[in-house]
């Protein structure tokens, strides 16, 4: 029986406001609310609200036989805290179904994968911690940022004791294979993976509205035929994509959610069933093993990395921000961890890609900045801003490993003047009765 | 085609760019050009063009002989020219002041009586017009639209007029009658105008009400450097950082944003100095902004810059600026990314619209400004990245590719 695992992504970074140079040092509140509310409120009006009470009512009109999987990132819950708890309501409300998965990732929606382990696995933890004060179950799949894989990370992941990861189903790396089975990682054979079928997904989010598309208009009747006339073998079929897919980048007036809503039924009388990641792992037999030279990713058509750090603006920003890692991760500044937090989003580094220039596209689509040198600018002058903050805190002229010893030294000698302070009261009270 | 300036007796832009065109055309084949300038000095390239010279070119018939004609303009024309010329003069020009040879005198630059010089410009163009053959002619900038005209006037022959600056850019909106009614006229007569950006483009159609459809916008592009300008190691006699303005300093090159930036940026870091690179009416005005917003010992004033020194001016920078006003469209930074400088331009100018690898903001914008300046100097990815990318972009934009699009728009003209 063929299987369908639908997917969405919720994510929105904290946008940074204008920052110039003269702020550095001056100002350290860095966030544009104005801009990052009104986006907020626009998706979750167009999309978000009008997308989960669409897959609330398909759940139940089925029978419960709809299954579905989101990944929020921390962030994302943070502004929909701030901005839109109605979301977050209607998730809880989604969970009690029982037909809903969450999936696990970096709390900052951050590509700390690729550089500083240490930090991959801290954002790990607080993330499931979040997902499960909010629904009550720690993740038990895997979805890093932007769908980035690489053999490193599929090591980690495993040993963060996550059963099944999500990757895309990236032509060079599947080859003659099809994405419509379970795979499992070369790296970490106990970690399977559940591959993209990036044809089937990108036809709802982006062709589905397409004029010029020759299969236009896509029906739910069509699409299930489809799925319906591959290989018999092949039994599991990704849709991964973003939660605006519906709504957002699907206008509600294209149809897409009356199309979504046909979906079940036309399954079922194509005998397809729906699953979550973990049902799906646990049901298929894995068919092979999948291994990578390089990191992959969703993005682009390369799908690689190179729209985040395909340039020396996107490097250089990436390795200035993690060179001070470990020094905030000493730091017990609440402001500090969360800026580091904000400032890690994948999405800064979107914003400074140069390849828009040849292939027009996407990046400049989601971009709050005119150029990419403007992204830069703003979030290198930002950034100095924070390092000064750090450094504050702790001058860089100490080595790490010296500023380590002295904080344990501190923190020794408050557990010793507790200890030595207990004595004196002890003494203290015990003092009148020998006077007695 | 008529031009006012050809290198390397240049003033300004015009020169260069009327000089690339035409390499770039004849590149393209099948082309035969004649290019009169008012002057020529004899050192003119003339491997792709023949050179008439407007000073050259009698408009009273002297009695001279072969000999005589040789060695008074041997250096820049063939006296055959001059005499097959001389067999033209259609009207009885002995009331104005010509020299032994019956020729008028040019200056070739833009002196104060400029408008007779114009008009003599165009008279002259009368007796060329009436000699040469040619299919078509091309004015480069309002200066030579009256010989245009005049021209098209006597042969018929379609005319093309290329706006390289309009006086609404010159004169920030103050726009002298006299100008604009030259202007306008030959935009009237044109067959077909060729604009060096959208920018300027949308100033003919809007400001001097012609039809879109006539306006074709081909952008500058510009020559590669040569081995000379490429081995050229200027020593550099500070470790600061350096920042520079490189052009004519008046009020179309927003001389004074670029004051009011290095300002900001100074009050803010250490290791930079600011440069002003040549010279114009704006010049003490901005030497005495300077002096009130107490800069001037980090920024420096060198006048007026020619040859070489330009470029080594250039090879010792780290930013180049340019914050125009309004820049039809701005050829120079387009040479600065060619040696590898990291370039600012004013959205205001026409080259912005197509290079990527700069960072442009408004020219009023001097807080933007200011931080894209920071940001050069301060972050090496980014000076690094503009660099190299920078170098990259710009040697993809040749002349021949300019070049064939006026050729394009000849034949249409032709086929029409």
């Amino acid at each position: 029986m063929k299987t369908i695992c639908f997917y969405f992504q919720i994510h929105q970074p904290f946008r940074l406001k204008r920052y110039r140079f003269f702020d550095i040092g001056k100002d350290s509140y860095y966030y544009d609310d104005f801009l990052n509310e009104s986006i907020i409120a626009r998706l979750v009006r167009e999309s978000y609200i009008p997308a989960l009470h669409t897959l609330f009512e398909m759940i139940e009109e089925s029978g419960k036989q709809f299954k579905v999987a989101f990944s929020i990132s921390g962030i994302a819950i943070e502004q929909f805290e701030i901005y839109a708890p109605e979301v977050l309501e209607l998730l809880q409300k989604l969970n009690k179904t029982g037909c809903v998965e969450f999936l696990g990732e970096t709390y900052a929606h951050s590509l700390s994968s690729l550089i500083d382990p240490t930090e991959f696995m801290n954002q790990v933890y607080k993330h499931s911690a979040k997902i499960e004060s909010l629904f009550g179950k720690r993740p038990k799949v895997f979805r890093n940022t932007e769908l980035i894989y690489s053999e490193e990370v599929a090591a980690e992941v495993s040993k963060l004791g996550f059963k099944g990861m999500l990757a895309e189903g990236a032509k060079h790396i599947l080859g003659w294979k099809s994405p419509n089975y379970i795979y499992r990682s070369m790296a970490a054979p106990n970690l399977k993976l559940l591959m993209r079928n990036f044809k089937f997904s990108d036809d709802i989010t982006f062709r589905f509205s397409d004029y010029n598309w020759s299969e236009y208009p896509l029906t739910a009747d069509k699409y299930m035929n489809w799925i319906a006339a591959t290989d018999p073998k092949e039994q599991v079929f990704c849709l991964f994509m973003s939660l605006d897919a519906l709504g957002g980048i699907q206008k509600a007036e294209s149809g897409i959610f009356d199309f979504m809503k046909a979906l079940p039924y036309f399954a079922k009388e194509k005998n397809i069933s729906f699953s979550t990641p973990s049902e799906a792992i646990k049901r298929y037999e894995v068919m092979d093993s999948i291994t990578t030279l390089h990191p992959f990713s969703w993005a682009d058509e390369e799908r690689d990395t190179t729209a985040w750090l395909g340039n020396k603006l996107q490097t250089e920003a990436f390795e200035k921000l993690y060179s001070i890692g470990e020094r905030v991760r000493l730091c017990s500044d609440r402001r500090i961890q969360q800026d580091w937090s904000y400032l890690q989003c994948s999405d800064h580094f979107y914003y400074m890609s140069t390849k828009h220039f040849a292939d027009g596209s996407v990046h400049k689509l989601f971009s709050p900045y005119e150029s990419p040198f403007e992204a830069f600018t703003n979030y290198m002058n930002v950034l100095s801003d924070f390092i000064t903050r750090v450094e504050a805190q702790y001058p860089s002229s100490i080595e790490n490993e010296e500023l380590n010893s002295l904080l344990q030294t501190i923190h020794n000698q408050a557990d010793e003047i507790h200890l030595l302070k207990d004595e004196i009261k002890k003494l203290k009270s015990k003092k009148p009765k020998a006077g007695a | 085609m008529f031009g006012w300036e050809f290198p390397p007796h240049i003033l300004g832009g015009l020169g260069t760019a009327s000089y690339g065109l035409t390499k770039g055309m004849v590149e393209c084949g099948d082309m035969d050009i004649t290019f009169v300038i008012p002057k020529p000095w004899g050192d003119e390239d003339k491997s792709f063009a023949k050179i008439v010279g407007a000073n050259c070119t009698p408009v009273v018939w002297k009695d001279v002989t072969y000999q005589y004609v040789e060695k008074r303009i041997g250096y820049c024309t063939d006296p055959q020219t001059y005499f097959d010329m001389r067999n033209h003069i259609y009207a009885d020009f002995s009331y104005m002041h010509t020299n032994d040879l019956g020729c008028i005198e040019f200056s070739g630059r833009y002196p104060e009586n400029l408008l007779e010089e114009i008009n003599n410009y165009s008279i002259v163009a009368g007796v060329i017009a009436r000699t040469e053959s040619f299919d078509i002619i091309h004015s480069h900038d309002w200066l030579t639209y009256p010989a245009g005209i005049h021209a098209k006037k006597v042969t018929g022959k379609p005319l093309v007029i290329h706006v390289h600056a309009t006086d609404f850019d010159r004169s920030r909106g103050n726009v002298n009658p006299k100008v604009f009614a030259i202007e306008k006229d030959g935009m009237n007569y044109a067959d077909h105008i060729i604009t060096v950006s959208d920018l300027t483009r949308r100033t003919v159609i809007e400001k001097y009400g012609i039809n879109p459809s006539k306006v074709t916008t081909v952008h500058n592009a510009v020559e590669p450097i040569s081995p000379q300008i490429e081995a050229l190691k200027p020593e550099r006699n500070t470790n600061d950082k350096v920042v520079t303005f490189l052009g004519r300093i008046t009020m179309q090159k927003g001389p004074e944003y670029f004051v009011e930036a290095a300002a900001k940026v100074l009050k803010r870091t250490k290791g930079v100095r600011f440069v002003m690179a040549g010279s114009g009416d704006k010049m003490e005005e901005m030497i005495q902004l300077a002096a009130d917003r107490d800069i001037a010992d980090k920024f420096h004033f060198t006048g007026f810059l020619k040859g070489m020194q330009v470029y080594e001016m250039l090879k010792s920078s780290d930013v180049y600026i340019m914050p125009s006003v309004s820049e039809p469209f701005g050829i120079s930074p387009l040479e600065a990314m060619q040696v590898g400088v990291p370039s600012i331009i004013s959205k205001q100018s026409g080259c912005a619209e197509i290079l990527n690898n700069v960072i442009k903001t408004d020219y009023w914008d001097i807080d933007s400004m200011a931080d894209a300046i920071y940001s050069i100097v301060t972050y090496p990815a980014m000076y690094e990245h503009l660099r190299i990318e920078g170098k990259n972009e710009v040697d993809q934009i040749v002349w021949t590719k300019a070049g064939q699009k006026v050729i394009d728009i000849y034949n249409n003209i032709l086929n029409h």
